[in-house]
């Protein structure tokens, strides 16, 4: 259907716009994210994102600690995916102290990652649902699906979101026993609940309406604002850090890479469901590659786990990044020598993500603008590091 | 069982004769009857809002309701004194006169169409011979009142959901009354209780044409009370509660009250006017028109629970583009059945309707999904 959103202001008819906040407190904005919106009737006709009320100093504090200290700090970042950050940042900083980690640590940072994806992945669609109107039903149900995988994450790192499970050169403890048989459950369960959560909305007559051609993101302006993750591979590019970088052990497995061709809410949606059952294939490869017993973290690591302040890295520099639910986050650390980090940079993919969002919008209804936001996938607690 | 209702009103009339002259007996009757529509609508808006959370969170996997009383059957009245006593607050710009009008002018309409509805047999409050008439007169009314609120509360986020509010309800209410016209016709009465006489041997639903006046009114109900999937007005997650934003308290539980009367007026006249009332077998005729009622407003909350919202123009669109011209063809289609004889009464419409839904549906194409093909690299 084309948009015939943009009618234009009559001259005999004397008309106004209206300026309306949305946010920091209000049903819609996910997280106290603020939208100045500027309404003609109902159509947007300019939109300011204002960020900043999450604002924890991250960087700095991160400058102010020994590297170790800073794991836990990652977890708030994205809360929805604290392994995902934790993942990231030890990449970075065995980068920077070079070193290996074992491969059973290896599968299970993989395992953890993936589970990850699908938790994020799930309760966006669930989130997205819920800006369409779909009132918590769709999120219920994800929901149900979310606390199973963190009821495993609670067992193997004794917390639901905030993880803090990685570590330099490893993970923190080893697997509890009979935990990869419950892995293995959850996922044969798992893409049961997906058909059935696709079989009652891919095909659903308003949700194709309100989703297809609304917010379409361009591949010229996707790449131009720097996007990455789902947002960048709905709009038609294939490009996967999982795939780029083949970092960890990620070029061991055999997967693929879904990717959209309108770039519209509807292909975001869509290529999150698809990853979801890439992430599957996965974790089953995963599962049945990884070592029975082995180093989960390197020797030359070990040491530090008890006296974090004599972790010092080399003078230097290194960049680490992963596919993480949203996208491309990467770490940036810069060494003196000291046991702490001279310069510490976030690359947060919800942030630089979210500048589109007034492209994305303009011409489109509230209502739009609502569910675009919903179909980016922002967590305040990454844009507002 | 059958009379039950209409004896203890006989009793408490000869019990009022005892003592009252003629006059006085008429009008305690009508006080009678008054006293029980007053009554009947706030105690079934009591329970619809925990059937509502009942039925929504069985649907969402929860359990609901479950604290006050067994079965959380004492929660609407938990609610209602919470209502109560919950500071009245007033923003300092708002429009006193009508900030404080709209509640109850939403509340008092909802409550009188109550008076045209046959619960069972002989059990119409009023038994005007315009009942349809005066349902959608008062009904209509709500349409102002809600422009009254939004612009009274002087909320940006009110007056979004005032103008979405009454360019809804203006479009849907032409579609609602056309789509009356076929029963009308064949009742050949504006009488809700002759309408329901007339269908005691097959109800206007089993035909083609009362079929899809059916379907095509109860769409419109939804939206005339802003259920979902047409709850664009108060749309929770666009513009916060629409026109009842800036109510609390009792006055927000006035819109509230509304809106679930509402709901159960417009399926109450759903199943008087297309599913035959009160008539059933073996169980009296108001216990047949509870449970038909029922079984709609559930079916109401069912959609609450699963859709997703429309937007506005797609909504303009529904009834512009797609209901009204099906509901004017209607008119046609039953007055061929009522000409017609066997087995062309029925064939005739059917063949008429099934046209028309295909030529409206190649002229809304635009409106259908596309078929996307995803791919994969490596």
């Amino acid at each position: 259907m084309k948009n015939k959103t943009d009618t234009p202001l009559t001259e005999d008819f004397d008309t106004q716009t209206l300026q309306i906040n949305v946010g920091p407190q209000h049903p819609a904005t996910h997280g106290v994210f603020r939208m100045d919106l500027t309404l003609d009737g109902e159509t947007v006709v300019r939109l300011k994102p204002v960020m900043g009320y999450l604002h924890r100093n991250h960087e700095q504090i991160a400058e102010n600690m020994t590297y170790a200290a800073s794991m836990p700090y990652t977890d708030r970042l994205d809360y929805f995916n604290s392994m995902s950050n934790n993942f990231g940042y030890a990449l970075a900083v065995e980068k920077l102290a070079g070193i290996e980690v074992p491969e059973r640590a290896d599968y299970i940072r993989v395992i953890l990652a993936e589970l990850t994806r699908i938790v994020n992945h799930i309760s966006v669609i669930g989130f997205l649902l819920n800006d369409l109107g779909a009132f918590f039903t769709p999120l219920t149900y994800a929901f149900r699906e979310r606390e199973k995988i963190l009821d495993l994450f609670e067992e193997i790192a004794g917390s639901r979101m905030m993880c803090n499970y990685f570590r330099f050169g490893g993970v923190k403890r080893d697997l509890p026993p009979g935990l990869l048989e419950r892995i293995r459950t959850m996922m044969d369960v798992f893409p049961r609940f997906l058909d059935e959560f696709e079989a009652l909305l891919t095909d659903n007559d308003i949700l194709c309406l309100r989703c297809q051609n609304v917010g379409v993101l361009g591949r010229e302006l996707a790449l131009n604002a720097g996007l990455s993750g789902p947002m960048l591979r709905a709009s038609g590019l294939g490009y996967d850090i999982r795939k780029v970088d083949r970092y960890s052990i990620y070029g061991r497995f055999d997967f693929k890479v879904p990717v959209g061709s309108k770039g519209d809410v509807y292909d975001r949606y869509y290529v999150r469901v698809l990853e979801m059952r890439e992430s599957l294939k996965i974790l089953d490869q995963a599962l049945r590659q990884i070592p029975s017993s082995g180093d989960i973290i390197s020797r030359k690591a070990a040491p530090f786990l008890k006296a974090p302040r004599n972790f010092k890295p080399p003078v230097g520099e290194a960049y680490g990044r992963v596919e993480s639910p949203k996208g491309e986050l990467g770490f940036y650390v810069v060494s003196d020598g000291s046991p702490q980090p001279w310069r510490y940079h976030v690359r947060a993919p919800s942030l630089i993500n979210l500048t589109v969002l007034e492209d994305l919008c303009i011409g489109h209804k509230l209502a739009d603008a609502m569910v675009i936001l919903g179909s980016i996938d922002i967590v305040l607690g990454e844009v507002d590091h | 069982m059958e009379t039950l209702f209409i004896q203890i009103k006989t009793l408490l009339v000869n019990a009022a004769a005892l003592v009252l002259p003629p006059w006085g007996v008429t009008l305690s009757s009508m006080i009678i009857s008054a006293l029980a529509i007053l009554g009947l609508g706030p105690l079934i808006m009591m329970y619809l809002t925990l059937m509502e959370r009942k039925v929504l969170a069985r649907m969402q996997n929860r359990i609901g309701p479950n604290r006050a009383g067994p079965w959380g059957l004492l929660q609407p009245l938990a609610d209602g004194i919470k209502m109560l006593t919950k500071e009245d607050i007033r923003p300092s710009a708002a429009d006193p006169l009508l900030y404080f009008l709209a509640p109850i002018l939403i509340a008092v309409p909802a409550l009188m169409v109550f008076a045209v509805i046959p619960f069972g047999k002989g059990m119409t409050a009023a038994d005007l011979n315009v009942g349809v008439l005066y349902f959608v007169a008062l009904s209509s009314t709500t349409t102002l009142v809600i422009f009254m609120a939004s612009w009274g509360s002087r909320n940006k986020y009110s007056v979004l959901g005032g103008m979405r509010s009454v360019s809804q309800m203006i479009s849907y209410e032409v579609t609602l009354v056309i789509s009356v016209v076929p029963i009308l016709m064949a009742a050949g009465s504006l009488s809700t209780q002759t309408i329901v006489e007339s269908q005691s041997g097959r109800w206007y639903a089993a035909t083609p044409w009362g079929l899809l006046s059916c379907m095509i009114f109860f769409i419109c109900g939804l939206a005339e009370c802003n259920r979902s999937p047409f709850d664009l007005p108060e749309a929770e997650s666009e513009i916060v509660a629409g026109y009842h934003t800036e109510y609390s308290g009792m006055r927000f539980a006035l819109f509230y009250m509304a809106e679930f009367m509402n709901v159960f007026s417009i399926c109450a006249l759903t199943v008087t006017l297309f599913l035959g009332g009160w008539q059933g077998p073996l169980l009296p005729s108001w216990l047949w028109f509870l449970i038909k009622t029922y079984l709609l407003i559930f079916i109401v909350f069912w959609f609450r629970g699963t859709l997703p919202r429309l937007r506005a123009d797609h909504l303009m669109g529904l009834a512009w583009k797609f209901l009204l011209p099906l509901a004017v063809m209607n008119i046609p289609a039953a007055a061929m059945s009522h000409f017609l004889s066997e087995p062309f009464s029925t064939a005739v419409p059917l063949a008429i309707l099934m046209v028309s839904v295909a030529v409206l549906s190649f002229f809304n194409k635009g409106y259908a999904a596309e078929k996307r093909v995803y791919h994969f690299t490596d």
